[in-house]
């Protein structure tokens, strides 16, 4: 090429920071605000829907299917099939309020959720090498959010939350007597559906970082704890798709639980067969 | 500063014309530190070169005096770390056919750092909290044993040997490329490295979890992840070796039933100093 085109300034371009490079909130000239902007139509939509769902306590419940955001059903208005206990502080609320803090502290201290609201919600940062807003940032130093350490505890939780998950997807196999049919052990629309969403739930509860630090990360010799280096190292496996486990079992407990109200609610039939 | 327009512009240019395969629009930062503008060029590109070999085309026809820090051309010293269209990559390993075509490239010198002239950074920063990562000391020996360790104890820190130190995990991290207040207490992904290597290292001493939290700021993490985003060897930092470290530090400080082992081990250890 020739030399002819000479340097020249560009007027508008961002003013010097005080360190002496560009300034100006960006450089980055791809969709960055894409991935953060979905996540906050997402969730909020979840939200929506699951604070909705978790009031409405009617339809929650159809024989043998129980929705995932009322289990375990601790209060004394629960169905017979599924009561746990018979909690009665306050009658008039919805019994997944009992239980909602529960899944609800172990996706909110999640180190991939944190990622992700940080990220979308409080901009900190919007996106990689996209400045973020606030005038001073801190951290998880102090609280609330030195709170987030306490992510461990929210999962010996989930664990739970996680085997009656499992119980209750065996009992979606157990038919109840109907319209002069016999019941009994059988499979359904809803029986897969309550069983998928079992599983995943537990893929994201094994991805978990904190799972992974429970049941090999805090070794030092991993050759002196050979059965835990197994399972650290299936976890670890796991643990990079912890992420795809977080969206999708999020997806999956909104879905059963609307599926299973549509079935309570008699707006689709289950199709069901008992052996 | 030298003015631009003083600056020697280029230097005689290449005459062999015959392999150039297209131009590029470049728009370079141009500054030395105190102020600066970026400011464009139109330079030929061959197939399958990088943003460092415009950069020395540049250098070579039209600006003369342009501040490149490069050494090895092949990704693995870490020096010519820079901001290409906004985001931190190394210049010798972004090929210029995968930015997006007909678009003006955008080339700036890391952001966190202070600019010495140019694309040139003053690192040091990263060099002065590396001084805070204590020396490994290994446990004793007895007499005529040897150190052994098994591969399965080592791999973990294999991963984190591989860092070339190019300091884009620093650059790109929020907590001080945004706030120059926290550089003081705060160390940064490469350094938590560091730590990592000594606390997991199966022959160490210290609690490396201890001085990463105390001092190097671990707290201030809020692991967005830019630091794995960014590292040109694929190191997984935030998921093996900060969340592991954070959990370290969990154990230790937010964990009572680690707690309460802690206190039955000292007292175990108090009654078998006494025997003794």
């Amino acid at each position: 090429m020739s030399v002819s085109e000479a340097a020249r300034p560009v007027p508008n371009g961002p003013a010097p920071t005080p360190r002496g490079g560009p300034g100006g909130k960006t450089l980055r000239k791809d969709r960055w605000w894409l991935q953060p902007l979905v996540t906050v139509v997402v969730l909020v939509l979840f939200i929506a829907y699951s604070t909705w769902s978790a009031f409405n306590k009617v339809n929650y419940f159809h024989d043998p299917y129980l929705s995932p955001f009322f289990s375990p059903c601790l209060a004394a208005s629960c169905p017979e099939q599924v009561r746990w206990a018979s909690l009665n502080l306050m009658p008039w609320i919805s019994p997944a309020i009992y239980i909602l803090v529960f899944p609800l502290g172990f996706r909110m201290t999640c180190y991939y959720y944190r990622k992700a609201y940080y990220r979308s919600f409080w901009q900190s940062p919007p996106g990689c090498a996209v400045a973020e807003p606030h005038k001073k940032y801190t951290g998880e130093t102090r609280l609330p959010l030195i709170l987030q350490n306490l992510h461990r505890y929210f999962l010996y939780f989930a664990v739970i939350v996680n085997l009656i998950l499992a119980y209750d997807a065996v009992l979606a196999f157990r038919f109840p007597a109907e319209n002069g049919h016999h019941g009994g052990f059988g499979f359904g629309v809803g029986t897969a559906v309550i069983t998928i969403n079992a599983i995943l739930l537990a893929m994201y509860t094994a991805s978990c970082h904190s799972c992974r630090h429970l049941i090999g990360g805090r070794l030092n010799h991993f050759s002196k704890h050979p059965v835990r280096y197994k399972l650290w190292g299936i976890v670890s496996k796991l643990n990079p798709h912890h992420p795809k486990f977080a969206w999708i079992s999020l997806f999956g407990v909104a879905l059963t639980d609307v599926y299973v109200r549509l079935v309570a609610s008699g707006t689709i039939t289950d199709y069901h067969w008992i052996f | 500063m030298t003015e631009l327009a003083d600056r020697p512009t280029a230097l005689p240019a290449a005459t062999d014309k015959s392999d150039v395969q297209g131009t590029a629009e470049m728009r370079v930062w141009r500054g030395d530190g105190t102020t600066g503008q970026f400011v464009d060029y139109t330079v030929d590109v061959n197939e399958g070169e990088v943003v460092l070999d415009v950069i020395h085309r540049l250098q070579a026809e039209q600006a003369g005096d342009l501040a490149v820090r490069w050494n090895c051309k092949a990704g693995k010293c870490g020096s010519c770390s820079m901001e290409i269209n906004g985001k931190p990559r190394l210049a010798c390993m972004t090929r210029m056919e995968t930015l997006p075509k007909g678009e003006q490239v955008t080339v700036a010198p890391m952001r966190a750092f202070p600019v010495i002239r140019d694309l040139v950074t003053d690192v040091s920063y990263n060099y002065e909290k590396m001084k805070s990562v204590p020396e490994l000391k290994l446990a004793e020996r007895k007499e005529g044993e040897v150190h052994r360790m098994a591969q399965e104890d080592i791999s973990r820190l294999q991963e984190f040997h591989k860092c070339i130190e190019c300091f884009m995990c620093q650059n790109v991290c929020h907590v001080i490329r945004d706030h120059d207040e926290n550089k003081p207490a705060f160390a940064g992904p490469r350094v938590f490295l560091k730590y990592a290597e000594l606390d997991m290292h199966p022959l160490s001493t210290q609690h490396g979890e201890k001085v990463a939290y105390d001092e190097g700021g671990l707290g201030y993490c809020n692991i967005t992840k830019c630091c794995s985003e960014v590292c040109p060897e694929d190191i997984h930092i935030t998921d093996n070796a900060i969340i592991p470290m954070k959990e370290r530090i969990a154990d230790r400080k937010f964990e009572p039933i680690v707690w309460l082992g802690d206190i039955r081990s000292a007292r175990k250890d108090a009654k078998q100093q006494k025997k003794r």
